[in-house]
């Protein structure tokens, strides 16, 4: 893949785009590359945004940050961290999900790949807290849309395309996004050798309580180690305490609900925010399903042999499995959901399309919103 | 008025006959209303400064029969209109003479509720606060609640992306919501987001949610459900400076604490909601804090404690904590009835709804003020202090010759100002007709035509909802016009529209 440019500014990104819309080429934005083995390769040239980088605007107390594209996150989530905020929906580095070191992920890379983690299933995802954002279309042309407040329905919401885009409707050239209050206190709790439907329906019960829980995941039982199941409170201490003894009446039913110390828990969390707990070798699915089908999804993956893991009380399913996609799919649609194919073999993602093909009408719908913002295609390298 | 709404078609206004016979055909019986008397209460929404009789009015109870209204006039070249219980503040539900309004009452269905997944399926016609009763007695609710609760529909709420007190924690309409089923304009149904977290491609949902009724007409919506909190409690908070009341909302939320609801009123919103309800507001502060806390009660007793220090720490003079519901309740009785409280002191009032970075709060109030004296109309202030959304209501009295010209060239300004110190038009009661034609204050020409290219690829005959939100018109075809190059075009392998 030969660079086109390396702009540095927003000027030279739309120079490049109108550039690359004479020459009849294509452009594929890039950010840190630590989703690089997603989808296929990428042909045309790369757009790489690594120079549009740094702080554009924090103001704490206001819970907005404007930042460039090209700020490793790892930046961000340190300055945010520093006044006691985060960015809500716990974006990571898919770095290791690929063998790489990380620390190459951009925000916005992770952005635009819609990251988010286990707190999404309570704290929304990238597309609830991008709040505005400035941008290159196909045509070259700069445009910006949201705002720089956290309350705004001003013209279309136009971010909400962005946070999941994968870089094929526009350059991301700045980016606000909300921020909010680091929670004080962090609890983990576990259940164990529950199987998946029993930790489905755990979940669901400790989701739907008073006890307002940020996260609930899942490892199920694997070479003798008994399964997890995990719920994550947070808050203020004394409120975290209240909430915990809440969970022990609730989910009293399934066994003992045991404190895990501070650093197992985020032994645990960080487990599944980097897919540690699977193995490294084989294709990457990430299957979004409703909770309710989690279990029945999970008994698939049992079939097929799979490692996997259940994030989002149910709702979300990593699996990690090689030369199944046709079964993931069809247990993807079976359950009301889809199934991505995050990270496999050349030889698989030749075959298998990353993205689950949408239906028919709307496959044309998203099309034609595509060509709303990118009418020549220069951002349509065919990676997907 | 010196609204300007596109021109009526006069070949659609002389073919009215024929397109009642064509919608009876779909719609049957009762369902199509064009009797002028029938059709007065549908000739303005919450903005009643505006009015226009529509064409006619159609109420289909089915998806079958929306698709096959709107394929109908897509063929026929006839704009149509959607309105849900037509509570909307900027006129996204004023009808047109020549065009359809396709009321969605009839669709007034919870289909599904699932605890499991923690969602309830529901028709647009379904109003907010049905949604919360439909679900309250197995402790769940829908969090999102507009002041109008009662009357707005869901497909309202979807259309304008709505808030209310609670948003700053729960967040907007567009938080709430997994998937809905929608009519585009040329009749075809489809079906984005579901009852899972993301969607499976592009994000189309978030566009939808949020479109005034641009994009398509709204038959079904999914939404999200939440466990009802354990407790809540409220501060009544008074200071004597409005900059006490602004750092002390500041300092909270550095704290590392969100609120479940945050609102600041001044002195003449206190003394008019005081005056209407009498539930012992103070009035001898410049402005007031409600402040409600929510959660497990360990939560809130820990949290009202911080609060109160904050508050002391920033001047207040008077602090009440809520000890029972009645009290917690009677706090806010007199925020949620601002509205009216208002109209007891002036005949008339106009709702505005900027927002604004909060640390501009003293300077944007004291401008106000200025431009209240400048214009010669009394104004309070309501505000959801929390995320910066400023609703000022402009008081002024239609009867009199110029004061409703007046009043809107106030509001302007007051939005002009909102703007020009880093914030937006609306907050949350959507552009509409209202600030139609103040979209370039925020935006570039370039900012609007790249809007108008998504409303394109959903209605490329601008046949839906024509004269909101967009100042101008363009036609799709300029709008998409094509790059060609030294004659040719690129990439010719990639459908177009
Ligand atoms: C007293 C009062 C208090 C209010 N308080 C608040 C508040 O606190 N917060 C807030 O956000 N708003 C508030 N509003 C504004 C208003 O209630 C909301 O905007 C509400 O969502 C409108 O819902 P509706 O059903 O009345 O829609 P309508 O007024 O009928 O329509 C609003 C828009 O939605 C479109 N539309 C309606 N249904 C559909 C559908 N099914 N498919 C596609 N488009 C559709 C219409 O074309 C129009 O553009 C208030 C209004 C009043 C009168």
């Amino acid at each position: 893949m030969a660079e086109a440019a390396f702009p540095a500014s927003e000027s030279d990104v739309a120079d490049a785009v109108a550039d690359a819309v004479r020459a009849g080429e294509r452009l594929a934005i890039t950010g840190g590359g630590s989703k690089a083995g997603s989808g296929g390769d990428l042909p045309g040239r790369a757009l790489p945004m690594n120079r549009l980088a740094g702080v554009v605007d924090y103001d704490p107390a206001e819970l907005v940050l404007t930042v460039r594209p090209g700020t490793p996150l790892a930046k961000v989530t340190t300055l945010v961290a520093g006044e006691r905020q985060m960015l809500a929906f716990e974006p990571f580095d898919h770095g290791p999900v690929f063998g790489r070191e990380s620390g190459a992920a951009t925000i916005g890379g992770v952005v635009a790949a819609g990251v988010a983690g286990s707190r999404r299933v309570s704290a929304g995802g990238a597309r609830d807290h991008l709040l505005g954002l400035r941008a290159v279309s196909g045509r070259g042309e700069i445009f910006v849309a949201g705002a720089k407040v956290v309350k705004n329905v001003t013209g279309f919401d136009l971010p909400k395309l962005a946070a999941g885009s994968w870089g094929r409707l526009f350059a991301m050239t700045e980016l606000t996004l909300k921020v909010l209050p680091r929670p004080e206190t962090t609890a983990t709790l576990f259940l164990s050798r529950l199987d998946p439907q029993e930790a489905v329906q755990a979940m669901a019960a400790a989701m739907g309580s008073q006890a307002v829980v940020a996260c609930a995941a899942h490892r199920p039982a694997r070479d003798g180690e008994p399964s997890l199941t995990a719920l994550r409170l947070e808050g203020f201490a004394p409120s975290v305490a209240a909430r915990a003894a809440m969970l022990e009446r609730v989910l009293a039913d399934y066994g003992p609900l045991n404190h895990a110390g501070e650093i197992e828990g985020e032994d645990f969390w960080a487990g599944v925010r980097t897919l540690a707990l699977l193995p490294l070798a084989p294709a990457l699915w990430r299957i979004n399903v409703p909770p309710s089908a989690g279990a029945a999804v999970a008994a698939v993956m049992e079939r097929l042999g799979a490692a996997w893991l259940m994030d989002w009380a149910g709702g979300l399913i990593w699996a990690a499995v090689d030369g199944a996609g046709e079964e993931v799919r069809a247990a993807a649609d079976r359950a009301g959901g889809h199934a991505t194919l995050v990270r496999s073999s050349a030889q698989e993602r030749a075959t298998v399309p990353a993205f689950h093909p949408p239906a028919p009408g709307l496959a044309a719908l998203e099309e034609r919103v595509r060509r709303a913002f990118d009418p020549d295609g220069v951002f349509e390298t065919g990676r997907f | 008025m010196s609204l300007v709404m596109p021109e009526p078609d006069l070949t659609t206004l002389a073919r009215r006959a024929e397109i009642v016979a064509a919608l009876r055909a779909i719609v049957p019986g009762e369902g199509v209303i064009d009797d002028p008397d029938e059709l007065v209460p549908y000739e303005s929404d919450g903005l009643t400064a505006y009015r226009q009789p529509p064409l006619l009015a159609v109420l289909p109870g089915t998806t079958a029969e929306v698709s096959a209204i709107l394929a109908w006039c897509h063929a026929n070249q006839v704009r149509v209109v959607p309105r849900g219980s037509g509570t909307s503040l900027s006129g996204g539900a004023l009808p047109l003479a020549d065009a359809v309004l396709l009321g969605l009452g009839k669709f007034n269905k919870i289909l599904d509720i699932n605890y499991v997944d923690r969602i309830a399926v529901v028709q647009p016609g379904v109003t907010n606060l049905a949604d919360t009763r439909a679900v309250e007695d197995a402790g769940f609710y829908y969090a999102p609640d507009p002041s109008s609760q009662i009357a707005c529909s869901i497909g309202g709420n979807v259309a304008e992306n709505s808030g209310g007190v609670h948003c700053l924690k729960y967040g907007l309409t567009t938080n709430n919501v997994l998937g809905c089923e929608f009519v585009m304009m040329d009749g075809e149904v489809v079906r984005i987001g579901g009852t899972q977290l993301d969607p499976a491609g592009l994000d189309l949902l978030g566009v939808v949610v949020g479109s005034e009724g641009l994009l398509g007409v709204v038959t079904e919506v999914t939404v999200r459900i939440l466990p009802k909190p354990e407790t809540a409690r409220a501060l009544l908070i008074g200071f004597s400076t409005v900059e006490g009341a602004g750092q002390c909302v500041a300092d909270t939320i550095a704290a590392g604490i969100i609120p479940a609801g945050m609102e600041m009123m001044d002195r003449p919103a206190i003394h008019a909601a005081e005056a209407f309800v009498n539930v012992g507001y103070p009035l001898d502060v410049d402005a007031l804090l409600i402040v409600e806390l929510d959660g497990v009660g360990a939560e809130c007793d820990h949290l009202l404690g911080e609060i109160e220090r904050i508050a002391l720490a920033n001047g207040a003079v008077s602090v009440r904590m809520s000890v029972d519901e009645a009290e917690r309740v009677a706090f806010w009785a007199g925020r949620k009835a601002a509205f009216p409280a208002v109209g007891r002191i002036s005949p008339d009032y106009y709702c505005m709804d900027g927002t604004i970075p909060r640390r501009r709060l003293r300077e944007v109030l004291e401008r106000i003020r200025a431009l209240s004296d400048l214009y010669g109309l009394g104004v309070a202030n309501v505000f959801h202090a929390g995320d910066g959304n400023l609703h000022p209501l402009i008081l002024y009295d239609a009867n009199v010759p110029g004061e409703l010209n007046r009043a809107e060239a106030f509001g302007s300004d007051i939005l002009r100002l909102c703007v020009e110190v880093g914030g937006v038009l609306t907050g949350e009661h959507g552009v509409g007709v209202e600030k139609r034609d103040l979209m370039p204050e925020m935006f570039t020409d370039a900012d609007l035509k790249q809007q108008q290219r998504l409303k394109c690829a959903f209605d490329p005959k601008s046949l839906l909802n024509p004269g909101k939100v967009f100042p101008q018109l363009h036609r799709c075809a300029e709008l998409g016009r094509m790059h060609v190059h030294a004659g040719r075009v690129t990439h010719p392998d990639l459908p177009r529209f």
